[in-house]
């Protein structure tokens, strides 16, 4: 077997591959022949390290270090300062914004935004090429299959599950083990074990990453389900809009097919299980169960009541569990490690991780997986690295358009399940929006608006025409046209959408409208009675004005696309309020800073 | 693969490949790999040394280029860091000398006290 002295990892996964990480992989690989160094390096490709705002992003082993936004014109430098020589590069090596210390960290283990994450279900993201089944294989991938199939019966498997009090990573948070265990009792001959991999929420891509970088724990994970509940076939439904994931998914699959880890007789056994891959076509709807179902049956995706649950009657008819892509993922672990190593992180009602995308105003934008019980505090300022540009936090949105936020006098909430539901919002799938001083809030939910909105699928009047009503008042707010009447209106119409809708995305729609009305109250009435907005954003509520330290300069009269700003030398300008469009060119221009938004 | 034994078999063989992944305790081969030692020939000594690992199956190994460690006339050099056991410098090598530190030192446990620094100071 070739022994390789140092191997080069480089980030493949969707972020890093969008600026150029796989022409860096190519750069890499003709640059060590060139040195004569191709016998003693590797260049490996693998999945999201998490630091996405950082990428593209390599590692070097054994060292570690840690090099960050990696360009072209470094390769060179790495390969004969670093791999020929031994001489790490400090100067590309990640600087931590936040600690403002002098020394770039020398390898990841240092990293801030790394030493208060717990990496449970990202354990392979970043660490092994996720296209190269031996290397899964290499860190115990498999092994709890193997276990399941020799030592276990399924209802000690799913008394394990249940024991570890795993719950549903999707957002639901539902006992994985209790569902599991509902479709095992029943007594049809043909049960089905689904993935959801739609992961429609804007801005999320938890599930994105571990389907990249680490597609056999899912594999694995569903192939340990269908053993437990009695199934022989699975899917995964995975959106269309994700197309490397799709493909390292069904390299997975091919793999684990070759080396009959998938198929008949698996590790001769008579366990019989097949994985097939499902594309979505675009629907946020689909990320719903039974909509996800009607999907997979060649149906439009439109929810259908529950109950029957799909436990009972899914796919086809038969009993069908769905698990979330993060839920799937630390499945095997819990097999192999114990339902006590599991409990050790995470709160007693809550147990485990949770992996959340951290965007928005933050300064390390990317993807995060802590223990259940860490503050938001610690997730936005400690491994967020806090806001950046000097701004100051106002709320983090999380659970996505199903969501709430919560502000700043929030910050100190552990994170589980229960805790952020209790104060009006809920961990959803794991999306996380920081917002600033600079966000409008009344905008802010008229954005998540716009997207259920377009996302309804049309079915159930109340969510087909009530968040449509919804997003007309929010609309006309932003313009200066509500009033305290339509505040009221947006309470009610609020609750009875949130009462009859008949699927998850119009019962959980005005989530966001209901916390910011909560919250930040005293914003909508700014926009509603004083026809302002207090963070400057609604332009139809904007007046730019230029006052008395004008010194004449005519420099913005120059700039103004519309040209409404009149002015002589060396007198006062002023802007025509009719026809300027708010664009805030003329701010930018201005030499002495003098005009002001208002 | 037929059966859980097979896939054990191949987890191990396939971590070789990757321990250095890992936060496992490896044995650490620093080789100097400054001007001085690729001049002296300290290339050829790292591409005879991992041969030597790959023909001998030697497991949990790490090895490092590093800079000048001051001794130029002794390049090529390099030294062998394992835990419980103090490090040891080896200097003026080439090809036939790394065979037997491996065969002696890395394998059996037996540091080559002819081709150690203190021999040559």
């Amino acid at each position: 077997m070739p022994f390789y002295r140092s191997h080069i990892l480089v980030c493949a996964g969707t972020g890093c591959v969008s600026s150029g990480s796989l022409t860096l992989e190519e750069q890499f690989n003709e640059s060590l022949s060139a040195h004569g160094l191709e016998r003693e390096v590797q260049v490996v490709r693998t999945g999201c390290f998490g630091l996405c705002e950082a990428g593209p992003i390599c590692i070097v082993y054994p060292e570690g270090s840690f090099y960050t936004r990696v360009e072209s014109k470094d390769v060179n430098r790495i390969v004969e300062e670093h791999l020929l020589k031994g001489r790490v590069v400090k100067e590309l090596l990640f600087q931590d914004k936040s600690n403002h210390k002098n020394d770039a960290q020398q390898s990841i283990k240092e990293v801030d935004f790394y030493k208060k994450q717990d990496r449970v279900a990202l354990k392979n993201c970043g660490v092994i090429n996720p296209e190269l089944i031996e290397e899964y294989i290499a860190f115990d991938g498999y092994q709890a299959l193997g276990k399941v199939l020799s030592e276990m019966t399924p209802v000690e498997v799913i008394q394990t599950i249940k024991e570890s009090g795993l719950r549903g990573r999707g957002g639901g948070g539902f006992l994985t083990g209790l569902k599991w265990e509902f479709a095992k009792n029943t007594t049809d001959d043909v049960k089905y074990v689904g993935c959801n991999a739609d992961e429609g929420d804007p801005g999320a891509f938890m599930d994105r990453s571990v389907l990249e970088g680490d597609p056999h724990a899912v594999i694995e994970a569903m192939a340990i389900n269908a053993y437990a509940i009695g199934a022989k076939k699975g899917f995964v439904y995975i959106r269309a809009e994700y197309p490397i994931a799709v493909k390292r998914l069904g390299i997975a699959i091919a793999q684990a097919k070759d080396m009959g880890l998938l198929g008949e007789n698996i590790l001769g056994t008579d366990f019989t299980f097949d994985l097939e891959i499902r594309l979505g076509a675009g629907a946020f709807v689909c990320g719903e169960e039974t909509a996800l179902i009607a999907s997979i049956e060649g149906q439009r995706g439109m929810p259908r009541p529950k109950p029957p649950f799909p436990a009972h009657k899914g796919l086809f008819g038969q009993p069908t569990v769905i698990n979330n892509v993060e839920t799937y993922a630390v499945v095997p672990q819990i097999i192999l490690k114990g339902v006590d190593w599991f409990r050790t992180y995470g709160t007693p009602n809550s147990p485990g991780t949770k992996v959340f995308a951290l965007g928005g105003k933050i300064v390390n934008t990317g993807l995060v997986e802590i223990s259940m019980g860490t503050t938001l505090r610690e997730v936005i300022f400690d491994i967020g690295g806090g806001i950046p540009n000097g701004n100051t936090f106002k709320a983090v949105q999380t659970g996505g358009p199903s969501g709430g936020c919560l502000t700043k006098d929030h910050l100190d909430t552990p994170i589980d399940f229960d805790t952020l539901t209790s104060l009006g919002s809920m961990m959803g799938s794991g999306g996380m929006i920081v917002v600033d001083n600079q966000n409008c809030m009344v905008d802010f939910a008229r954005f998540f608006l716009d997207f259920t909105v377009d996302e309804s699928c049309g079915k159930c009047t109340p969510c087909r025409e009530g968040t449509k009503r919804m997003h007309e008042i929010l609309d006309r707010i932003t313009q200066g046209q509500g009033t305290l009447e339509d505040l009221d209106k947006l309470e009610s119409l609020s609750a009875s959408i949130k009462d009859s809708s008949l699927c998850g995305l119009g019962q959980t729609a005005p989530n966001p409208v209901l916390s910011t009305l909560k919250y930040f109250k005293d914003e909508y009435i700014a926009h509603v009675v004083d026809k302002k907005c207090p963070a400057g954003v609604c332009k139809e509520l904007l007046s730019i004005v230029i006052d008395e330290r004008c010194i004449g300069c005519t420099a913005c009269t120059k700039v103004c696309p519309v040209n409404c700003i009149a002015g002589e030398r060396k007198s006062l300008h002023v802007i025509d309020q009719e026809k300027c469009i708010k664009c805030g060119a003329c701010i930018d221009k201005c030499p002495v800073k003098c005009i002001v938004k208002g | 693969m037929k059966s859980l034994a097979e896939l054990k078999a191949l987890r191990d063989k396939a971590l070789e490949a990757i321990t250095m992944r890992t936060d496992q305790d490896m044995t650490r081969i620093v080789i100097g790999m400054a001007t001085c030692g690729i001049a002296s020939g300290a290339r050829e000594v790292m591409a005879t040394l991992i041969e030597e690992i790959e023909v001998r199956e030697i497991k949990a190994i790490s090895v490092q280029p590093t800079g000048c460690m001051g001794m130029c006339a002794l390049e090529p050099m390099l030294e062998i860091h394992r835990s419980g056991e103090a490090p040891v410098t080896y200097v003026a090598l080439d090809a036939q000398k790394v065979k037997r530190i491996v065969h002696e030192h890395l394998v059996n446990g037996q540091v080559v006290s002819d081709y150690v620094i203190g021999k040559y100071i």
